[in-house]
């Protein structure tokens, strides 16, 4: 791996000039690299960042494509990778035009990466940094634990996508605090209101009697205050110690209980394992956010190295080259979902109806196609309307907001579905349906959605975990229920009991006639009726009962 | 064909065979079928005038700026790497059973058998990291979710492209277990690494050398012989050991003092050379026969598990006489035959009655005709539903007692089928009864139960060639 020389890397700094030019914003370093086949095979198992962990799963890379990609939320093969300085990855036979695209085009991510509000977190830390300390630390632990190192990481693979990032996110946007202590605010919100039940009057006036204090006492209020109350309910700091002072547990994120509560964990001779559940925790964490805007991500660094390119003064001559390869990339496929194209076209139908203002009342009011068609308010925000969409949002809510009936006409979208010719062994595609809701449905079935499985805190005691799956229309996979949760049970040190919903049985439909051509029409979904189970494992034995 | 059945069912009937048993026997008859190939899977036909799509990208995250953008190609990562690898990652996998956790590594799909030789053993490690998952398949497993994208002309109900069920040859997705979740990565290894992964990794056993066979001596060249003060090639590591030795004599180099290696006599007869020798090499070279029951019984799953048995079987041979193995096929069903190749071997259909005997026959024939005893360590592996007309296994015995003069050994693989009686199948009976088991060390008996996996077989293996 090297970088690139000084040549290209001129090259780049012109792209990034042009890029600021417009409107995108990223930081001034970046570091580009040449790789080679080889790279690749060490890069490609470690998700592309170099200094990953090791892990003996990296070392056979036997999974591939789709199933790799739910179990590890990231691409094998990205380009640029969020890092600070962004790190980007080049074929090293790139001409210098075809470079000025990708240029584009990795800016275009870079840009994402560092202002899309998901990725929030990745924001004060470099990752290449961080986990080239946590692989360092790995591999001080297994020089002293050996394999186990490797067991721990495992387990605490089993549940890395149980680790509440929309929690997380939720706290880095939480609106600055009052700035009163959490002392103060237990005991007027919970002392006064919820143990002692006092009066509204006695309320307002230990308000004021505190407000009374600041005017008086400037940073010494709160102590006085508190002298005060401790002469008034001796009882408060006990209170306050035992039940207002830790936070209360959240379930959601099954890794941060493990490491706050497991007793397994935080018994001493045990306590190294927390920090390798710490990495693998923090690891997953970095890459949740990718997988939730792939389509944005690539819509937008498309959006912009076509944008960007066709304006570049340095690239006269090679308009036909470019047009070659940005067709290739971005053109919609006859069948399939292309990511990039996708996006790509949903930005720009975006931009041109903020442009023409339709995404306004008067818009939204009109039934009548034509004067819809015609609609045209001139007022022209569209640019700063996709930069928001672009901080903004993730796949899931740009597919849900933007792919409307105008969208899917204006590019021909529609669903397609494929029946089984035995006697010829073809499958036969045909289009299913042109209606904008079930093009959207599509797409929203296709995007990636863990299951929500949270700590049960009310059922969990010192004894036993309870996990409880929130039912989604999806069952778990039932093969690797075993698996997951002999991994939990390891990292609890106890029994471990999930609690989850599985199909009783599902009655398949008579198949449908075909209709002309052999093609179904309004195919029947099956009947299917769920039960609520409990999955129980203990000593390494899983067990199963229903729920009545 | 009718003459033959109409023949098979009066020997049947004069076997005094009646009964639950006489049925199920006369219906195997009177099934019908041959034993012919399968022919190979039909060209998808395409309808004239639509299109035809041969690969839909069915996930939004199969896409990557590095293919895509910049077409690179996926790493392709070398077999030697690879191979290491998987030693290092069964090993680890063998501890996890020590350190009291399930193993985590299948060996997938073990063969695939071409015609003419060309057969293709295909080793696929797999493992999963199981996690908490949705499983958007549930409702019809194998086929993908309920719609994809599309774009274009075409009316709602209309047909827009063909798409071949089967992924041609070099296109994307190989055949392999686990189909459906992404296809695994596939290693192609040729049947003596399965055999030394077998060995080494599934701890079967070593053979032993039973000094019943002959062997073959051959000579070798090579530098493997040591000498003095001259020879081909400087020995920098032994020169070294012998330098500090008669260092250390010399009171040159004291024991927890500074060493200064300028300070060192080297003497001539010091350094030692590697010296080119001829080396008398011993191998010895075996024959495998591979016997299979292709009666009407062993239709599905039994067929399935006695062949990747023996698929198994053959490698840890091979690994075991470093590839000087010889391998004969034989078929059975009333009458054996002996068949050129694995191909033919592997895919013939299974029609007909059972009469073991006329497999063990042809072997004795075989062995005497072509006087293999005197040159060949003699290995016979018979795989069976454990049904026999011959009840009581009066013909087969004594071709049993036959072989185990010459055969260095006989694994009988009994697997049970759906069709088999419940509890001892008629060869688990008349082995058992006639005391071969106990006396020879050389035959063995596994019983596979119904459903075994690649665990189960590999199981199997070793109590065929255990000692």
């Amino acid at each position: 791996m090297q970088l690139i020389d000084q040549h290209t890397k001129a090259i780049m700094e012109g792209c990034k000039e042009r890029a600021r030019d417009v409107g995108l914003s990223f930081d001034d370093e970046s570091l580009e690299y040449v790789v080679t086949n080889r790279d690749l095979v060490e890069l490609s198992p470690k998700v592309m960042i170099p200094t990953m962990y090791d892990y003996w799963v990296h070392d056979v890379e036997v999974l591939q494509g789709r199933g790799r990609y739910e179990l590890y939320p990231s691409n094998p093969y990205e380009t640029v990778i969020n890092t600070r300085p962004a790190i980007s990855f080049y074929n090293d036979n790139n001409p210098d035009w075809l470079n000025v695209m990708i240029f584009y085009h990795v800016l275009g991510h870079i840009d994402f990466f560092q202002n899309n509000l998901y990725f929030r977190h990745t924001w004060d830390d470099d990752f290449a940094g961080q986990s080239l300390a946590n692989k360092r630390a790995i591999a001080r632990l297994r020089s002293e634990h050996g394999r186990w190192v490797d067991y721990v990481i495992e387990f605490a693979r089993c549940a890395d996508n149980l680790v509440d990032y929309h929690g997380l996110l939720a706290e880095l946007h939480r609106p600055p605090a009052n700035g009163l202590s959490r002392r103060l605010d237990w005991y007027l919100d919970v002392f006064l209101q919820d143990e002692k039940k006092v009066r509204i009057s006695e309320y307002v006036d230990e308000i004021s009697r505190y407000n009374k204090c600041v005017r008086e006492h400037g940073a010494q209020a709160e102590d006085v205050y508190f002298s005060e109350v401790k002469r008034r309910h001796p009882e408060f700091a006990a209170r306050f110690a035992k039940h207002g002072a830790d936070e209360t547990p959240r379930g959601r994120d099954v890794m941060k209980f493990l490491l706050d509560h497991s007793p397994f964990l935080n018994s001493e001779e045990n306590r190294w394992m927390k920090q390798v559940v710490q990495i693998v925790r923090q690891t997953s964490l970095y890459f949740q956010p990718q997988i939730r805007t792939k389509i944005m991500n690539e819509g937008w660094a498309s959006y912009w190295h076509e944008t960007l390119f066709m304006s570049d003064d340095r690239i006269t001559g090679h308009e036909v080259d470019f047009a070659r390869v940005n067709a290739m990339v971005t053109s919609m496929p006859r069948v399939g979902l292309n990511p990039y194209a996708l996006g790509m076209r949903l930005f720009q139908f975006i931009e041109e109806a903020a442009d023409k203002g339709r995404f306004s009342q008067q818009f939204l009011a009109l039934l009548d196609q034509d004067q819809r068609r015609s609609f045209d308010r001139e007022t022209v925000t569209g640019r700063d309307y996709i930069f928001q969409v672009r901080e903004n949002l993730n796949d899931q809510l740009f597919v849900a907001n933007f792919i409307e009936q105008d969208f899917v006409d204006r590019h021909r979208l529609f669903v397609a579905d494929k029946v089984l010719d035995e006697q010829r062994m073809v499958w036969r595609w045909y289009v299913k349906s042109r209606n904008a809701d079930d093009y959207r449905h599509m797409v929203e079935e296709q995007l990636h959605h863990p299951p929500l499985v949270e700590v049960d805190l009310a059922k969990t005691g010192t004894d036993a975990l309870y996990l409880s799956h929130r039912f989604e229309n999806f069952p778990l996979v039932k093969d690797w229920v075993h698996g997951a949760l002999l991994g939990i049970e390891y990292l609890w040190g106890g029994k471990t009991m999930l609690e989850t919903t599985e199909v009783k049985s599902i009655k398949q439909p008579d198949a449908p006639d075909p209709g002309p051509g052999g093609v179904p029409t309004g195919a029947p979904e099956p009947e299917i009726e769920w039960q609520r189970v409990r999955y129980t494992m203990k000593d390494r034995k899983l067990s199963k009962g229903l729920i009545s | 064909m009718g003459d033959r059945r109409r023949a098979l069912l009066a020997r049947l009937a004069a076997a005094g065979i009646t009964g639950a048993r006489g049925a199920r026997l006369r219906r195997e008859v009177e099934q019908g079928g041959d034993h012919r190939l399968p022919e190979a899977p039909p060209r998808p036909d395409y309808t004239p005038g639509v299109d035809i799509i041969r690969r839909v990208i069915t996930s939004p995250y199969e896409y990557a700026d590095l293919t895509w953008l910049q077409a690179m190609s996926r790493a392709r990562v070398g077999m030697v790497a690879q191979v290491g690898t998987l030693d290092d990652l069964m090993e680890r996998d063998v501890r996890r059973e020590e350190d009291g956790f399930p193993r985590k590594i299948r060996i997938g799909r073990l063969v695939k058998p071409g015609r003419g030789g060309q057969n293709k053993v295909v080793v696929v490690p797999t493992t999963v990291e199981e996690k908490l998952m949705h499983d958007r398949n549930f409702a019809q497993p194998g086929e993908g979710g309920g719609g994809q994208g599309g774009s274009g002309d075409g009316e709602e109900g209309e047909v827009i492209g063909e798409q071949p069920v089967r992924p041609e040859q070099g296109e994307g997705e190989g055949a392999g277990p686990g189909q459906g979740e992404g296809g695994p990565h596939e290693m192609e290894s040729n049947a003596y690494d399965l055999g030394r992964i077998l060995t080494e990794q599934f701890s079967l056993p070593n053979l032993k050398d039973k000094g019943k066979k002959r062997s073959l001596t051959r000579f070798t060249y090579d530098l493997t012989d040591r000498h003095r003060g001259f020879g081909q090639l400087l020995d920098k590591k032994a020169t070294l050991r012998q330098i500090v030795e008669t260092n250390i004599a010399l009171d040159r180099l004291v024991p927890g003092e500074p060493i200064d290696p300028t300070g060192f006599l080297v003497a001539p007869r010091d350094k030692i050379y590697r010296i080119l020798s001829k080396e008398k090499d011993f191998e010895s070279q075996a024959v495998v026969f591979f016997l299979r029951d292709y009666s009407g019984s062993m239709s599905g799953k039994p067929t399935e598990l006695v062949v990747s048995q023996h698929v198994m079987i053959y490698s840890w041979l091979l690994y075991q006489y470093a590839g000087q193995v010889e391998s004969r096929f034989v078929l059975h069903d009333t009458e054996a035959k002996e068949v050129e190749d694995f191909y033919t071997y592997y895919n013939s259909r299974v029609a007909g009655g059972t009469r073991v005997a006329s497999a063990f026959k042809l072997v004795n024939e075989l062995v005497e005709q072509e006087n293999l005893a005197r040159d060949y360590n003699i290995y016979v592996f018979h795989g069976t539903d454990g049904d026999d007309w011959d009840t009581e296994g009066k013909e087969c015995i004594p071709e049993i007692e036959k072989m185990l003069h010459y055969a260095a050994r006989v694994g009988i693989t009994v697997a049970r089928g759906p069709y088999g009686s419940k509890g001892d199948t008629e060869v688990e009976k008349y082995l058992r009864k006639s005391d071969l088991l106990e006396k020879k060390s050389l035959i063995r008996l596994d019983v596979l139960p119904e459903g075994s996996d690649e665990t189960r077989i590999i199981e199997g293996i070793r109590a065929l060639i255990g000692e």
